[in-house]
C-alpha cells in the first residue's frame, strides 16, 4: 500500500502559475501523479499547461475531487495558504516553502487543533511514493519502489539515504520529507506509526539532525511500540551550539539538542545508527534482512 | 538576528515594559552629557556588544560623579572586550550606554521562547536571577517554572498572577508583574521574537519592577516585516565572511578547521562537516548553496571560502537533484577558473548526467579530484590537506 499518497490520490498545486510552482507540477506529472489543477487567487478560469487553474482551495476541490495539495506561495502569504487547504478539507497538505515565520506556524498549528488534515512540512522536499505520486521537489529517478519507509528533516540528506537503498537494490515504499523547521506539521514519531501499520513497509530508515526533540520521541516509539526494524543518521555531530545550521530549526540550544545526545539515545532505543552519512543503507542492513 | 541592549530596551520602553533611564553614547564628552541629563547619579556604564558576560571582562562598572562617567567610558569605548561568549579574540567597543542605578533589593529571570514540543509560546520564569540559566537548569530545575500560552488569547492576567507567585512576589508588585509581562509577551509576538530574555528583571528597594538587561533574538525569516528592527541589524558585531554569505542568499557558518566545504542542503552540508571529522579531517565551514547551484552561485561560494586564511582544500559535494550533474560540473570549473584555486579541490557529484558531469571535471585541465560517493570524497580531501600541510 504505502503511506500518505499512492497512485490514486488527486492532487492539486497551491501557487501554480508561480516558477517554481508550474516547474514542479509539471515533474509530478510527468513522474505519473494525479496532477489535477491548481490555485492562484485571480486567475481562476485560466488553464496553464493543461492544468486547470482555481481561486480557491475550495474550488479547486470541488471540481476536481483532489484530496491532497502542494503548496509553493511565497513565505509571507503560505501560512494563509495552509489553513485554507485545512478549510477546503484537504486530507493532506504538504508545504515546500521554506522561510515561513515561526510565529505564522504557530497560529496555523493552533488552527489545525481538530481538523482533519494533515500537514507535512512546511520547508521540506514533499513525499514520494516511487512509481505512484510524487509531491514535491525531489528527483523521481533515484527512487525505485520497494518495501523500505524513509523518513527525514532535510532535503538532500534523503536523497542520499535513498540513492544508497536504491544502489542496493531496495526499493521504498513511501519518503518522507518532515522538513526543517522548528514548528511544523508532522513529526518522526507520525511517520513512524504510519510505517508501522503499512503492511507493505518492511523496515525504516530515519534521518535526524540537531535541535528539537522529535528524533528522540520518535526512538521511543519504537522502542515501545515498533514491530519493524529501524536504522537512523543523526546530521550535525560537527556543529557548534548556538548556530543556526542553514535549517531554523537545526540549533544547538541551552546545550540541549546535540547529535550526540540523540545518537545515545536511539541506540539505547534498539535503532541501528549509522556513525557516516555514507553508510544509512548498510546500518539498516545490519538488523534487516530483505 | 540579534541587537544591542540600548536598542533592546527602547523596544521594551515602547511596549510598557519597565527599563531603567538610560541613552546610548559613541564618546565620553557624549556619556558624560547624558549623564548629567539623567539626574543625580550614580550611573551605570555598560559596553554595546553581542556577548553575554560582559561584567566579568570589566564591560559594566559603576560611576558615582559626571567625571567618573566620562572616564570609565574613555577606558571602555576602544577597548577589546573577551567574555566566555566571544571567543578569545573579543569584541571591539564603539558604544556605551550611560544608565541610572537602581536599588537591587531582589533578581528575578523571565524569558520567553517558542516551545517546539507544544508550537505555543512558552514563558519560562525562575528566582535565580542574574546566573546562566543552563546552570539554574542543570543544579536546581525546581526553580524555573513554565508558562505556556495560547496563541488566540495571549497572555493573561491569571497567567501573570501565577508566574508572580512562583516568582515570590506579593503585595504590589504581582500587578506590576502581570503589567510587565503582558509587555514582554505583546513585544515578543508584535517584533517577530524567537527569544527575548531578561537576566536579571529586578525588584528595587522601592518596591519596583526594572528589566535591568535584555537579550532579543529575531526571526529571520519574518523580518521582511520588520524592517526597523532590522534596520537595527549591526554588522559589524557579525563576522564578515557570514554577512557577505547572507547577501548571497548562501547559508554559512565559519568554523575553525581547514576543509571549506561547498554542499547543496542544510541536512547534507552538516552531514559533509561530520564525515569530514569522521575521517580525521576538519572542517572550515558550513556552507548550504542551496537548490540552484548556478555558476555564479558557486563562485562567490568558493570566494567566501578562500577568504578564510585557514583553508587548505576544499570539498563539493553536491546531490544533483533538479539541477543537472554536468551543469553543476561547468558550474565548478568556471568557478575554480575565475577565482584561480590553488589549494586541493575534491568534487563528488550525484544525481543525473553523472557520467558527463565527471568528463567534463576531467577535461578541464584543472587540478580537480573527482570522487565516488560521500566516504571517497571525504577520504580523498582529507588525505590532500594532510599532504598538502606537510
Amino acid at each position: 500500500m504505502s503511506i500518505l499518497v499512492n497512485k490514486n490520490t488527486k492532487v492539486i498545486t497551491q501557487g501554480i502559475t508561480g516558477a517554481t510552482g508550474l516547474f514542479h507540477a509539471q515533474g509530478a506529472r510527468e513522474y505519473g501523479t494525479q496532477m489535477v489543477g491548481g490555485v492562484t487567487p485571480g486567475k481562476g478560469g485560466t488553464i496553464i499547461d493543461g492544468f486547470p487553474v482555481f481561486d480557491t482551495v475550495k474550488e479547486a476541490v470541488e471540481r476536481t475531487g483532489a484530496t491532497a495539495s502542494v503548496i509553493y506561495v511565497p513565505p509571507p502569504f503560505a501560512a494563509d495558504s495552509i489553513m485554507e487547504a485545512v478549510d477546503a478539507g484537504i486530507e493532506m497538505v504538504c508545504c515546500i516553502t521554506e522561510g515561513i515565520p515561526v510565529l505564522d506556524m504557530v497560529k496555523v498549528k493552533q488552527y489545525m487543533i481538530g481538523k482533519k488534515t494533515r500537514l507535512v512540512g512546511p520547508n521540506c522536499p514533499g513525499v514520494i511514493t516511487p512509481g505512484e505520486c510524487k509531491i514535491g521537489i525531489m528527483p523521481g529517478y533515484i527512487h525505485k519502489p520497494g518495501r523500505i519507509g524513509v523518513v527525514s528533516r532535510s532535503g538532500t540528506l534523503t536523497y542520499e539515504a535513498v540513492w544508497q537503498l536504491t544502489c542496493l537494490g531496495l526499493g521504498q515504499s513511501t519518503c518522507v520529507g518532515i522538513g526543517g523547521d522548528p514548528v511544523n506539521g508532522t513529526n518522526h514519531l507520525d511517520v513512524l506509526r504510519l510505517f508501522e501499520e503499512d503492511p507493505e513497509t518492511d523496515a525504516v530508515i530515519m534521518i535526524g539532525e540537531i535541535g528539537g526533540t522529535s528524533e528522540e520521541e520518535g526512538a521511543y516509539f519504537v522502542k515501545e511500540n515498533m514491530t519493524k526494524p529501524v536504522a537512523a543518521y543523526i546530521a550535525g555531530v560537527t556543529a557548534p551550539p548556538g548556530k543556526r545550521m542553514g535549517h531554523a530549526g537545526a540549533i544547538i540550544s541551552g546545550g540541549k539538542g546535540t547529535a550526540t545526545e540523540k545518537v545515545a539515545i536511539l541506540r539505547d532505543c534498539g535503532i541501528s545508527v549509522a556513525d557516516s552519512p555514507a553508510e544509512m543503507a548498510q546500518a539498516l542492513l545490519k538488523i534487516f534482512k530483505p | 538576528m540579534n541587537i544591542h541592549e540600548y536598542q533592546a530596551k527602547a523596544i521594551l520602553r515602547k511596549f510598557g515594559v519597565p527599563v531603567p533611564d538610560g541613552h546610548v553614547a559613541y564618546n565620553s564628552a557624549g556619556a558624560r552629557e547624558w549623564a548629567k541629563r539623567l539626574g543625580e547619579g550614580p550611573w551605570v556604564i555598560k559596553a554595546q556588544i553581542h556577548a553575554g558576560g560582559r561584567g566579568k571582562g570589566g564591560g559594566v562598572k559603576l560611576a558615582r560623579t559626571r567625571d567618573e562617567v566620562r572616564d570609565i567610558s574613555r577606558e571602555m569605548l576602544g577597548m577589546v572586550l573577551r567574555t566566555h561568549q566571544t571567543g578569545a579574540e573579543g569584541k571591539l567597543v564603539t558604544r556605551v550606554l550611560v544608565e541610572n542605578g537602581c536599588n537591587i533589593a531582589n533578581e528575578l529571570y523571565v524569558s520567553l521562547l517558542v516551545d517546539r514540543a507544544t508550537s505555543k509560546v512558552t514563558v519560562m520564569a525562575s528566582t535565580e536571577g542574574g546566573m546562566d540559566i543552563e546552570e539554574v537548569a542543570a543544579k536546581t530545575p525546581e526553580k524555573i517554572f513554565f508558562e505556556t500560552i495560547d496563541p488566540l488569547v495571549g497572555l493573561t492576567a491569571f497567567q501573570g498572577r501565577k508566574i508572580a507567585s512562583n516568582l515570590g512576589l506579593t503585595g504590589k508588585l504581582v500587578n506590576k508583574a502581570v503589567s510587565a509581562l503582558q509587555g514582554l509577551y505583546t513585544t515578543f509576538v508584535t517584533c517577530d521574537c524567537s527569544l527575548l530574555e531578561i537576566n536579571p528583571l529586578v525588584v528595587t528597594a522601592e518596591d519596583n519592577l526594572l528589566a535591568l538587561d535584555a537579550k532579543f533574538g529575531f526571526d529571520d525569516n519574518a523580518m521582511f516585516r520588520h524592517l526597523q528592527i532590522s534596520d537595527m541589524r549591526d554588522y559589524d558585531e557579525e563576522d564578515p565572511k557570514e554577512v557577505e554569505a547572507s547577501q548571497h542568499e548562501l547559508s554559512y557558518i565559519s568554523l575553525t578547521g581547514n576543509i571549506g566545504c561547498l554542499v547543496n542542503g542544510a541536512g547534507l552540508a552538516m552531514a559533509t562537516m561530520d564525515i569530514i571529522k569522521h575521517y580525521s579531517g576538519d572542517p572550515a565551514n558550513f556552507l548550504d548553496v542551496g537548490g540552484g547551484a548556478t555558476i555564479e552561485r558557486v563562485t562567490e561560494a568558493f570566494k567566501i571560502i578562500l577568504s578564510d586564511k585557514n583553508v587548505k582544500g576544499i570539498l563539493v559535494n553536491i546531490f544533483g537533484g533538479i539541477m543537472k550533474c554536468d551543469i553543476i560540473a561547468t558550474g565548478v570549473v568556471a568557478a575554480a577558473r575565475q577565482v584561480s584555486l590553488s589549494v586541493p579541490l575534491v568534487v563528488r557529484l550525484e544525481g543525473t548526467n553523472v557520467e558527463r558531469g565527471k568528463q567534463i571535471l576531467a577535461e578541464s585541465g584543472l587540478d580537480i579530484v573527482a570522487a565516488d560517493g560521500m566516504a571517497d570524497a571525504a577520504q580523498k580531501i582529507v588525505q590532500a590537506v594532510k599532504g598538502a600541510t606537510k
